[in-house]
């Protein structure tokens, strides 16, 4: 089988976000990059794809600065077989990603499926998962947390509210979105990490996927803390007297209850 | 004034109260406002999108339609779009929209902002706010070309509109093919939960670690099921199995907006506020004065959650007899 996985690189989760001098992002100095925690459930499951399909192989990909190579190095490490880096600006939106992607993937052939983490852990956007499966004219199945294969068969259950899940057939070629639960991701072992430094990692510029900036559709702008919350009040007394005291205020003053 | 499509939601043809915020906040705005339903036999549902807002009511029905697919409804979505050319098309971001959305994007070569947690109009454009970074940002989104303008909106971000019970809809049907299909829904689990879901709920009621059992979380589930409340928990308390991961808040779980938020026993880790600091109002009972948590609470209980909490859930009984 012909897997591919689409990874993006995002800062660290305990990251303190600091806003830029003209409010146009994040300042990224000091930002810890890693790979978005359900992109390695997207890895992991492509890797036992491969494991149970001998003669397949895992393509990582993933658009971005330069800095985006140390993702797909800790994804060769993790047993990716190939890795492609596509150039992409800092502050593009899901739609010129999803474009970039697009045209690297376009250059293989004979894909079979193509996994993505569910949403990414920085913009949150859960966007570049469906544009690209639509870009492909292929099926997406998003917020997978299971699947069964079989032949060109695919069974995906896939998570939705109240606790509820769709069983979802489809038929490859087709993409998936990864979520929580799919599978434990294994840790690279350090000889792996090493052979991972030597491995290539195929380079794209933007020019070569046929992406321009009017391929961006949205901006985000005007970025700005959460404004500070004024301190709470504070209710003393026993729990008794503590609980009437709050329920009084959800009630009254609140007015939630 | 603009025209406005929003997609209104039903799963086993019930509507989503989602979707009635984004109505009503079109409406409010003095914009023409149309709703389409997307299902089988849902054309008896018109009536409710005309009573919270909707101008006028478009019904896609047909048996591929039974259960949603992003494939099939996609296609409907896009045949609604190309048959009533509005600048504007809105959806909540639900398990549903949120997968939606951006394949119709896709389809209409539209300029799609995701889960934002502020909607205005002006002028016949969208004015949008969204969380960035979990929730540690909110940027302002501008769209930059002529694409139509989509977005998908926080479920509870906007509040509901009140609804006029004398109203009937202005409906009319959108046929669409859907031949050729390649995904298919084979079966629907539902989930054994009586209560709602943490991303729907109005209230939410959140355990953490300190609740030290599986069982301890009854008392939780007494206190939200005396408000109608949903329970929630952190990442500690799922990974010590007390509680199903759907039920987690925070980054890597739900994010939720209730209109009310009691934390219990939580410390208030970055991760778990990037799921629900955007909850209008905040409660934090802990037995630690110095926990984070207190530090984006609107009210602040310093206690012992195990007394505490079966005293709210006798307070609130007493309130509702
Ligand atoms: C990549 C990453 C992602 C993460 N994602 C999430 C996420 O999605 N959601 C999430 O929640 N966490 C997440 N975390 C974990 C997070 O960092 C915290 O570890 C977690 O939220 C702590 O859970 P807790 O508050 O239940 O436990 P603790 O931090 O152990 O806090 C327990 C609290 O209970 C109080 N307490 C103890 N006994 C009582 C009592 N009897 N009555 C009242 N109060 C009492 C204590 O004072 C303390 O404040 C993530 C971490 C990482 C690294």
């Amino acid at each position: 089988m012909n897997l591919y996985v689409c990874i993006k690189q995002v800062p660290d989760t305990e990251t303190k976000i600091k806003v830029n001098g003209d409010a146009s992002g994040i300042d990224t100095a000091g930002v810890k990059w890693i790979m978005s925690s359900y992109d390695e459930f997207a890895v992991e499951e492509a890797l036992r794809l491969k494991e149970k399909n001998a003669g397949s192989t895992v393509t990582v990909v993933s658009a971005g600065p330069d800095r985006v190579v140390d993702a797909l190095r800790t994804a060769l490490a993790m047993g990716a077989d190939n890795a492609i880096h596509v150039e992409l600006p800092e502050n593009a939106d899901s739609n010129m990603a999803a474009k970039a992607i697009t045209g690297a993937l376009k250059k293989e052939s004979g894909i079979d499926l193509i996994f993505f983490g569910k949403e990414a852990l920085d913009d949150g956007a859960a966007q570049v998962p469906q544009l690209v499966a639509t870009f492909m004219g292929i099926p997406a199945v998003t917020v997978v947390c299971g699947i069964e294969y079989s032949g060109t068969t695919l069974k995906c259950k896939r998570e939705i509210e109240g606790g509820s899940f769709e069983i979802v057939e489809v038929k490859a070629p087709a993409v998936i979105s990864a979520h929580k639960g799919f599978n434990e991701p294994r840790y690279a072992t350090l000889p792996n990490i090493m052979k991972a430094k030597k491995k290539e990692v195929k380079a794209l510029k933007l020019a070569d996927v046929g992406v321009s900036s009017s391929d961006q559709k949205i901006k985000l702008k005007n970025f700005q803390l959460p404004p500070p919350k004024q301190a709470g009040k504070k209710i003393d007394g026993d729990a008794a007297a503590q609980a009437k005291a709050l329920v009084t205020a959800l009630h009254n003053e609140a007015k939630v209850i | 004034m603009a025209k406005v499509l929003v997609f209104v939601e039903q799963r086993d043809g019930k509507l989503k109260k989602a979707s009635f915020e984004l109505l009503g906040a079109s409406a409010a705005a003095g914009n023409e406002t149309h709703a389409v339903i997307i299902g089988e036999n849902v054309s008896g549902l018109a009536n409710e999108c005309a009573q919270n807002g909707a101008n006028k009511v478009h019904v896609i029905q047909d048996a591929a339609l039974k259960n949603y697919t992003g494939e099939a409804y996609s296609r409907a979505l896009t045949a609604a779009i190309k048959s009533i050319s509005p600048e504007i098309v809105l959806a909540s971001h639900t398990p549903m929209g949120k997968e939606l959305l951006p394949i119709v994007a896709a389809h209409v070569d539209g300029a799609l902002a995701t889960d934002c947690t502020s909607l205005q109009f002006e002028g016949g454009k969208l004015q949008l706010k969204r969380p960035i970074y979990s929730g540690k940002a909110i940027a302002d989104v501008e769209f930059c070309g002529t694409s139509l303008q989509m977005a998908t909106i926080r479920q509870n971000a906007i509040g509901l509109p009140k609804a006029d019970a004398s109203k009937t809809a202005d409906a009319t049907t959108i046929t669409v093919d859907l031949s050729g299909l390649k995904t298919k829904i084979l079966e629907v689990v539902k989930g054994n939960s009586a209560r709602p879901d943490v991303t729907e709920a109005p209230i939410v009621v959140s355990g953490g670690r300190s609740l030290k059992a599986a069982e301890n979380f009854k008392i939780l589930e007494d206190l939200a099921d005396s408000m109608g409340a949903a329970v929630g928990a952190s990442r500690a308390a799922v990974d010590a199995g007390y509680r199903p991961h759907r039920d987690q808040v925070g980054q890597t779980g739900k994010v939720v907006s209730p209109s009310l938020y009691i934390a219990c026993g939580i410390s208030g880790a970055i991760q778990h506020l990037a799921g629900m600091r955007t909850s209008k109002v905040i409660v934090a009972i802990n037995t630690d004065p110095q926990a984070p948590i207190f530090q984006i609470a609107d009210y602040a209980i310093v206690g012992d959650l195990f007394q505490v909490v079966p005293a709210l859930t006798n307070e609130v009984k007493h309130l509702k007899e």
